[in-house]
């Protein structure tokens, strides 16, 4: 270590950083654009021209000028640290995901591993957004939230335990290369989803689970706009509810990549070696995570929210039986076959 | 444990059967109209603002009149034996000067009630919604097609006819009142003669009355 400015380093930081800038901007506008559509109206459609795609960097310039309120009987330490932790867990949990063939943030033998315990703090720092806001409606959303996501992350964790049974590495780099190839049936991909029927049952819960985990809809009670104003987020204003909302939109791609590594074949293609690379397979990896994130807005569109008691109800006494149950019939399935 | 199968099966079809509609919305047409882009097209009878055809118009007062908040404000001229104002598109004559024809947009409030009685059907509402305003005296909408000098000139020409035919008027009168009290005089004159007869006839029984009227 000769200088202190180390470049694989700063590219190795720089690369996720600029996917997940670049992600919430295209994200955010196109959740407005999934909202518009479905319901038959055409959503921003004047900021920069072809179908206002600038709306976002117009919405990012408008909150950096904001003021940055403080409440004056807020903690104000907690209060000013929450969203960066919130966004640095997001952030961190990047660092495992497998981009392409020829990229991975840190090729750690723990991957998944890692990954589920760094989001965890963002429980954590939702808790104290919430407490250092002084807010009934913050900290009632911030408890909603806690609930939910301890709760939810045992389902979670379990699905992509039932995963890990079948490839036997917690190394997201060899959970992919394990799906290359299109063997099964002659034609379909090696992807965990068709090498398993349990598989397909796994990845339901764990699409239910990491929709809770997110606060997407139906899940989204921690920021219930219509009961609690805004969950946890109530008394920040400016970038630092910017971050929050960049925080949550970088989890939801964080969860869907996660889902498309171990169930879709993270960046292999679809057609086998057609198409393949280290360019192409980051194509395809971010393919698959992004259609998971629109099927996340789809839902948000189609369904109501659930009450706190059904939340709690479907994930202790159905989800989580369910997934160990899979657990076990899909650990039954691989000893035998 | 059916049951439970069963709910599960219902929860997950009725799930789909909800995504299928949204997305079949999410590929569908939009109702959205980009406003000031593209507009959409009223309807011919709609209220939106009034209008005058201020050549039509024979200066008859009945919309004034009509109107439930007096927005419309009217001030005409009579046109002089000189100028012919010609005949409105329906035929009727024109015979006064429109030196002011106002309609405040501001406190109309588009009953249509001076439409229908327009003999000529000079008034009328247009579909034109777009004209607000920061100040509320520029909704007051001018249709005399006169300007002030015209308007003055106008108006002292009607005076000073006005003046004209009073006089006129006057002198006639005048005249005719001559010409009655001649002809009383005269008819006075011959009944004196005739009673002055009669008395001559009768003796002094008719004296009091002619002396009365004698004088």
């Amino acid at each position: 270590m000769t200088t202190l400015l180390n470049i694989p380093l700063v590219i190795h930081l720089a690369l996720p950083l600029t996917i997940i800038l670049v992600y919430a901007l295209v994200a955010i506008w196109g959740e407005r654009k999934v909202a518009g559509f479905i319901q038959d109206r055409l959503g921003p459609m004047r900021v920069g021209g072809w179908h206002g795609w600038a709306q976002s960097i117009a919405d990012l310039l408008k909150l950096i000028q904001k003021e940055d309120i403080i409440p004056a009987n807020s903690s104000r330490f907690l209060f000013k640290f929450a969203p960066f932790m919130m966004f640095a867990a997001s952030y961190a949990a990047f660092a495992v995901i497998p981009f392409s063939s020829g990229y991975i943030g840190s090729n750690i033998n723990i991957g998944v591993f890692y990954l589920l315990a760094v989001t965890s703090v963002l429980t954590l720092s939702i808790i104290m957004a919430a407490w250092a806001s002084n807010n009934k409606w913050s900290l009632l959303g911030g408890m909603r939230s806690a609930a939910q996501m301890v709760s939810y992350e045992i389902p979670t964790i379990a699905t992509v335990l039932t995963v890990i049974v079948v490839s036997g590495s917690l190394n997201l780099m060899t959970v992919t290369e394990m799906q290359s190839g299109n063997d099964i049936l002659g034609f379909l991909p090696n992807w965990f989803i068709f090498q398993n029927p349990f598989l397909i049952v796994a990845f339901v819960i764990f699409f239910i689970s990491i929709l809770a985990e997110s606060h997407r809809v139906p899940f989204d009670l921690p920021e219930s706009e219509s009961e609690l104003v805004a969950g946890y987020q109530t008394e920040y204003s400016g970038m630092r509810w910017a971050m929050f909302m960049l925080a949550e939109y970088a989890d939801m791609l964080l969860l869907s990549l996660l889902g498309a590594v171990l169930f879709f074949g993270g960046w292999n293609s679809p057609f086998g070696d057609f198409m393949s690379g280290p360019l192409w397979g980051f194509f395809w990896f971010m393919l698959k995570g992004l259609l998971l994130v629109f099927v996340m807005m789809w839902i948000r569109w189609t369904l109501p929210r659930y009450r706190v008691d059904q939340l709690m109800h479907i994930c202790w006494s159905i989800l989580i039986p369910l997934s160990f149950i899979n657990l076990i019939l899909v650990a039954l399935w691989e000893l035998i076959f | 444990m059916l049951t439970v199968v069963k709910q599960g099966w219902s929860t997950f079809k009725s799930i789909f059967t909800g995504m299928g509609i949204t997305i079949r919305h999410f590929f569908g047409p939009s109702v959205t109209l980009q406003y000031p882009d593209e507009k959409m097209e009223l309807p011919e009878n709609s209220r939106a603002k009034l209008y005058v055809n201020i050549d039509d118009c024979i200066g008859c007062f009945l919309c004034a009149r009509a109107c439930p908040v007096n927005c419309i404000d009217i001030e005409t001229a009579p046109a002089t034996a000189d100028v012919d104002l010609g005949k409105t598109s329906t035929g009727n004559p024109k015979r006064f000067w429109l030196t002011r024809f106002d309609i405040d947009m501001a406190k109309c409030m588009y009953c249509d009630l001076c439409v229908h009685p327009c003999p000529t059907n000079c008034i009328y509402m247009v579909p034109d919604y777009e004209y607000s305003e920061f100040d509320r005296s520029n909704l007051i909408y001018s249709f005399s097609n006169l300007v002030p000098e015209q308007v003055a000139d106008v108006k002292e020409k009607a005076e000073a006819e006005a003046e004209e035919k009073k006089r006129q008027r006057e002198e006639m009168q005048k005249a005719k009142a001559e010409a009655a009290r001649k002809k009383k005089e005269m008819e006075a004159k011959k009944e004196e003669e005739r009673s002055e007869k009669d008395g001559k006839e009768k003796g002094r029984a008719p004296s009091k009355p002619e002396n009365d009227g004698g004088e």
